[in-house]
């Protein structure tokens, strides 16, 4: 469960998040809708710990992790440009996390193989992120943070860059992804039609507030 | 292509870029044709001239490659902090190059007659040694590699190492894991700046080093005591030499295809 307690964000003197608080119970898909420059990043950045708030709490099972650091807090973030590393092949990418934690090698070769596999990449694994197409990357982007064995998926607009036929595609895999891994989401959309099809919990920010729909 | 104002306005601007590079051509081409080929290879196998090319490629080496020690870390963290003051410190990295070279020499020179110069002289002697070489080619030459290295973090995007962090990499091992590779391209930019820049430092090397033949001698010295005894031949085959030694470098960073 994340609960978000009295949030608020100030930036050049002007307020972006206004006293947020919500509830998102554990194994709900919540999609968050607003205008353009309403503090949605904002909001992602601060749960994720990439940003500190001005005053309010974030809790994540009950623990606050207000002041951990990003890598203490167990959360996948998937930014809008998905931010691919740079001259990484797609096997490096996936297997970054766990390599990181001093997961022997054939573990993480067998991990990368099995999301892989799940995101229908398998035959990417050598390629580096200039060569992918932009559902391709969504997909590397996507299994890269589940290589973390997150307890939070953090999406921001992640289906923006695809068109129609693969945005279909996209629900399909991200719902199938949210049960087998039995996670807690938050994905960003300026899209209804997204929200409808995936969220079990709607949620909008307008004017640096946030109400449940 | 019919000759419209904006045409004639490219066209002057072309010739003022033109006669700027004839000028240059010019230059070059009378400093190449003062002397024969064969007057060139004769001086370049002398032992001074060899001593002093060895001296120069192995200070500039070690000058550039400190340079670019101090440059990534001071130049990721003017890309990717912001704090307050952190426009004076911006400006105040800039001083070694706007700096005159000889007072930068004689700042050396003055720091290593006090006491704290001392206690480190009594560890590494600088004044008029060779490693004062290497300090005074450092010295300027770091300002140069850490403005090169500020662009290359400046324009790769931070996003992937804020994922990094999520991902569980610390402050440091996003920069060593992500943004790193990713600026390999500037960091050799950055070394082959500090390279070319140690090469041509002569005034902090004078004032702090001193000219000491087969000593604390590198190219530009030679240069200069060749044309202090009249010896003109030696002194055009030096700085001819010198001359391509840059355009290998120019070429090697125009490769990489970073900016500067």
């Amino acid at each position: 469960m994340i609960q978000l307690e009295q949030l608020s964000w100030q930036t050049s003197g002007r307020t972006i998040l206004q006293q947020v608080s919500v509830s998102i119970p554990s194994g709900t898909y919540a999609m968050l809708m607003g205008p353009t420059g309403c503090g949605k990043t904002t909001l992602l950045e601060i749960i994720c710990g990439l940003r500190q708030p001005s005053s309010g709490r974030v809790l994540l099972d009950g623990k606050d992790v207000t002041f951990l650091e990003p890598r203490e807090r167990g959360i996948g973030y998937v930014p809008q440009d998905l931010a691919l590393f740079p001259g990484l092949r797609v096997r490096e990418q996936i297997g970054f996390a766990p390599r990181l934690r001093g997961v022997p090698q054939a573990e993480v070769d067998a991990q990368v193989v099995q999301l892989a596999s799940q995101f229908g990449i398998s035959h990417l694994l050598d390629r580096l992120p200039d060569l992918l197409s932009g559902g391709e990357k969504q997909r590397v982007a996507l299994a890269r943070a589940l290589a973390a064995r997150p307890r939070l998926l953090l999406l921001d607009e992640p289906l923006s860059a695809l068109d129609e036929g693969m945005r279909a595609e996209a629900v399909a895999l991200l719902q199938s992804v949210q049960q087998v891994h039995s996670l807690t989401v938050l994905h960003v959309t300026h899209s209804s039609s997204e929200a409808a099809a995936l969220g079990t919990l709607h949620l909008r920010m307008a004017a640096g507030r946030l109400e449940v729909e | 292509m019919r000759l419209n104002r904006s045409n004639l306005c490219w066209l002057a601007l072309a010739l003022i870029a033109v006669g700027y590079l004839a000028f240059w051509a010019l230059l070059l081409a009378a400093t190449a044709t003062y002397s024969t080929p064969d007057s060139w290879l004769h001086v370049l196998r002398s032992p001074e001239i060899r001593h002093a090319t060895l001296m120069s490629l192995l200070t500039c080496t070690l000058a550039a490659a400190l340079a670019l020690l101090l440059a990534v870390p001071v130049g990721y963290l003017m890309s990717r902090l912001e704090f307050r003051g952190k426009a004076w410190l911006d400006a105040a990295l800039d001083v070694p190059i706007i700096l005159p070279p000889l007072v930068v020499g004689l700042c050396l020179l003055i720091f290593f007659q006090t006491w704290g110069g001392k206690q480190i002289e009594k560890i590494i002697p600088f004044t008029y040694q060779l490693s004062g070489v290497v300090l005074a080619q450092f010295v300027v030459a770091a300002a140069f590699a850490i403005r090169t290295m500020r662009g290359t973090f400046q324009h790769l995007p931070a996003r992937p190492e804020d994922v990094a962090l999520t991902l569980g990499c610390t402050r440091f091992q996003a920069l060593w894991h992500v943004a790193l590779p990713a600026a390999r391209r500037g960091m050799v930019a950055a070394f082959c700046i500090a390279w070319a820049r140690s090469l041509g430092e002569f005034g902090p090397i004078l004032v702090f080093a001193g000219a000491t033949r087969m000593k604390t001698e590198v190219l530009p010295t030679t240069v200069w005591l060749e044309l202090s005894v009249g010896n003109l031949d030696a002194a055009v085959a030096v700085s001819l030499f010198m001359v391509l030694l840059a355009v290998l470098v120019l070429v090697a960073v125009r490769a990489t295809g970073e900016k500067v």
